[in-house]
């Protein structure tokens, strides 16, 4: 099996690319390897889901971003996704960072915000360390291929003990199809830090209706006791595909909380995981998704148990509209040792017409018997006594359905708890299901 | 005008058995009617059938409130033209707060562009709940998900209150209440009695009918209201069971559809 891409992949063009752009031996090197590695690996194996039969072609070139000096200039589009109060506002356009800030406060703290590019020839050492050591670049052909050609990207560094109050926020937009999209978010929390980020991925203007894709990986790296909270919320345009694979590596006593909404137009292939390595360590991931016309959808949360006395926490909501298709996945893997483990999920679909289908697939993997484990899985239709009830209060048809349809995504939405990305997340579900 | 509604040889199937025979009934503004009946024998049919409940499909007969022919409307319909059930088992409904649901219910029945206000629909929906005793969380919470058989009740007479109904059909609104709560509701019904409002309320239990005073009992039996009087009826039935009108009557099963 084997993508045709609009440029080929292979270790010369990668070398010469990255150092056209400047970037340091050692990443050069790596990108060459995973260069190397596309033309080898396989696809990965997704549930039900023949990706081989996506668009994967157009992962269009390298494209230098021309930056701005300040948020202002940003288009109105854009800017409409800033939120408040942020620490810190990191902007990238298809292949490149245009814009950063951060606060002089957590600078002086040592807190390190700034496209992945940029930090890998400013901080080096530290990105070199933990690039790929969560999502490797040998795991299959995609995460190769996104290791050669990853541009633009997030890093974000928090030093120990230091707790970062507000969120980072980064803004990833693509508005030319051919520039390529690929970010790599890598963030690293030291022992007992905590951070909050909070991303949109959004593709406007050519980039949202001509065939392109959206190829990101995100890693996260929680030493002891330090606490991230992930936010992304992608709404990008009917012809893009998006393959969005993020990890989480955790240490003693970490935690993660993940809050996905995959709110795009086109196909979507989203993979959220966290590793739960260390002893008492916890995750908690909630993903929201709105399917529409022909779409198709892979939604994937996973929690590998390591440690003993570890929790994961996740759960699934779906609405399938038109012909949307939704394919979710739940797997939960306890391995030998990790007494005392727990793991729960849910995963919920809600079919809104006949051809949309939806399939939820809750997958226990326990090679230890001293754990906890649960899980609840449904696909269903908007309940017509449910429908009749509001209707006999007064509520006419559709509002009676639009109310049960919000309230099945509200017990994920009600819990974000930045106001600005429940907010904004409210605002893209009413868009995507009044549409 | 006071309120009229009159129910006239109403046939109703459900699943293709014919449930209710032909029921007759007339309820002016101010009155109270109760139907009384064993289990199975029709009763909550033809409060589903008045309201308009899908499953429940109409073959014959005619309702109407105030000339209104309320068969002819949809379920949304029916409620704003001030049809209003209190169920028997009211819906749960996820992440749908109490308070969101009775605002949508109320602005249901108000004009676009002039929705009650949210300070004033907060005051009034405190007051109510106040009356009725409810614990104020309860606004927040999600529509009936939860509720004891009781709560669910109380949110069920709520609602009356707040949406001013001209026609309320009360389907067992006493089971599953305590005493005090019994009483509680009762008043709230009772509050609500005035010469716009008819009430048709389903139970089993003279009890009930101590608190709320019937003008008008009516005994339901194979689909069919098969007897009726004052309350001196109900009261007979309480002490004597049903033995005797089906003796009466000559009927041997006096539940429907069970064949
Ligand atoms: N949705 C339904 N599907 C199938 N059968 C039904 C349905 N609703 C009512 N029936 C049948 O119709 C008959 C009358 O039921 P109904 O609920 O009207 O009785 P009821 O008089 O309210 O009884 P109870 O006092 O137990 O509440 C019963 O035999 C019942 O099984
Ligand atoms: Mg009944």
């Amino acid at each position: 099996m084997s993508i045709q891409l609009s440029t080929p992949v292979n270790r010369q063009a990668a070398e010469a690319l990255s150092r056209s752009k400047g970037e340091p031996e050692w990443l050069t090197a790596k990108r060459a390897d995973a260069a190397e590695l596309v033309e080898t690996l396989e696809l990965p194996k997704v549930e039900k889901t023949r990706i081989d039969r996506w668009n994967l072609s157009a992962y269009g070139q390298y494209k230098a971003a021309q930056p701005v000096s300040s948020a202002q200039e940003l288009s109105q589009d854009i800017q409409a996704f800033v939120t408040e109060s942020q620490a810190g506002l990191l902007v990238t356009r298809g292949s490149g960072a245009v814009f950063s800030t951060l606060s002089d406060e957590l600078k002086a703290q040592g807190v390190i915000f700034t496209d992945l590019e940029t930090a890998a020839r400013e901080h080096g050492a530290i990105v070199q360390q933990y690039l790929h050591t969560v999502v490797p670049s040998n795991e299959d052909k995609l995460t190769a291929l996104h290791s050669a050609l990853w541009n633009g990207g997030v890093f974000v560094y928090v030093p120990k003990n230091v707790e970062v109050e507000l969120p980072l926020q980064a803004l990833l937009y693509n508005d030319d199809a051919e520039a390529t999209f690929a970010p790599h978010v890598l963030i690293v929390a030291e022992a007992n830090s905590r951070v909050t980020y909070v991303d949109n991925v959004i593709t406007t203007g050519s980039a949202a209706q001509v065939a392109a894709i959206h190829h990101g990986i995100v890693e996260v790296v929680a030493k002891a006791g330090a606490k991230v909270s992930f936010a992304s919320i992608h709404s990008m345009g009917e012809e893009v595909v998006d393959i969005s694979i993020r990890r989480a590596a955790l240490d003693n006593d970490a935690r993660v909380e993940w809050i996905i909404g995959d709110l795009n137009d086109g196909n979507t292939l989203s993979d959220t995981k966290s590793v739960l390595n260390g002893r008492g360590s916890s995750s908690d991931s909630k993903v929201i998704s709105i399917g529409s016309k022909k779409q198709k959808l892979s939604l994937t949360t996973q929690a590998v148990h390591w440690g003993k006395s570890t929790d994961s926490q996740m759960i699934t909501r779906a609405v399938m509209r038109e012909e949307a298709t939704a394919i979710i996945n739940g797997i939960t893997k306890i391995e030998k040792g990790a007494t005392k483990a727990n793991g729960e999920q849910t995963e919920k679909v809600l079919m809104l017409s006949p051809k949309s289908r939806g399939d939820a697939n809750p997958i226990l993997l326990i090679d230890e018997d001293d754990v906890t484990a649960g899980h609840a899985a449904s696909v269903g239709q908007v309940n017509p006594e449910q429908v009749y009830y509001l209707m006999s209060r007064g509520i006419a048809k559709i509002d009676a359905e639009r109310l049960i349809i919000y309230g099945f995504l509200a017990p994920v939405v009600s819990e974000i708890p930045i106001d600005a990305v429940r907010e904004q997340l409210q605002r893209l579900l009413e868009r995507k299901l009044e549409a | 005008m006071s309120t009229q509604f009159i129910i006239n040889d109403l046939k109703a199937s459900v699943e293709g058995k014919e449930i209710l025979k032909g029921i007759n009934l007339e309820i002016k503004g101010g009155e109270i009617h109760a139907i009384m009946g064993p289990n199975g024998t029709g009763k909550s049919t033809l409060a589903s059938a008045l309201m308009g409940h899908p499953k429940y499909e109409v073959t014959d007969g005619t309702a109407h409130l105030n000339g209104e022919d309320i068969l002819e409307m949809e379920v949304d319909e029916r409620a704003r033209a001030g049809m209003f059930l209190a169920m028997q088992y009211p819906s749960e409904i996820t992440g749908v707060t109490n308070a969101d649901f009775l605002r949508s219910a109320i602005n249901a029945r108000r004009e676009e562009g002039n929705e009650i206000s949210l300070i004033k629909f907060i005051r009034q929906m405190e007051g109510k709940m106040k009356e009725l005793e409810m614990n104020p969380e309860f606004a927040h919470r999600y529509l009936n998900e939860g509720f004891s058989g009781g709560e669910k009740k109380r949110n069920e007479i709520l609602q009356m209150m707040l949406l001013d109904p001209k026609l309320v059909i009360l389907d067992e609104i006493d089971s599953g209440l305590d005493i005090d709560a019994l009483r509680i509701v009762s008043n709230g019904v009772n509050a609500m009695r005035s010469e716009d409002r008819g009430f048709l309320v389903i139970t089993h239990y003279q009890r009930l009918l101590n608190y709320i005073k019937p003008d008008f009992v009516h005994v339901m039996m194979q689909g069919r209201i098969v007897k009726s009087g004052g309350p001196e009826l109900a009261e007979r039935l309480e002490n004597e069971g049903y033995d005797w009108v089906k003796e009466e009557l000559g009927i041997v099963d006096e539940t429907v559809g069970q064949a």
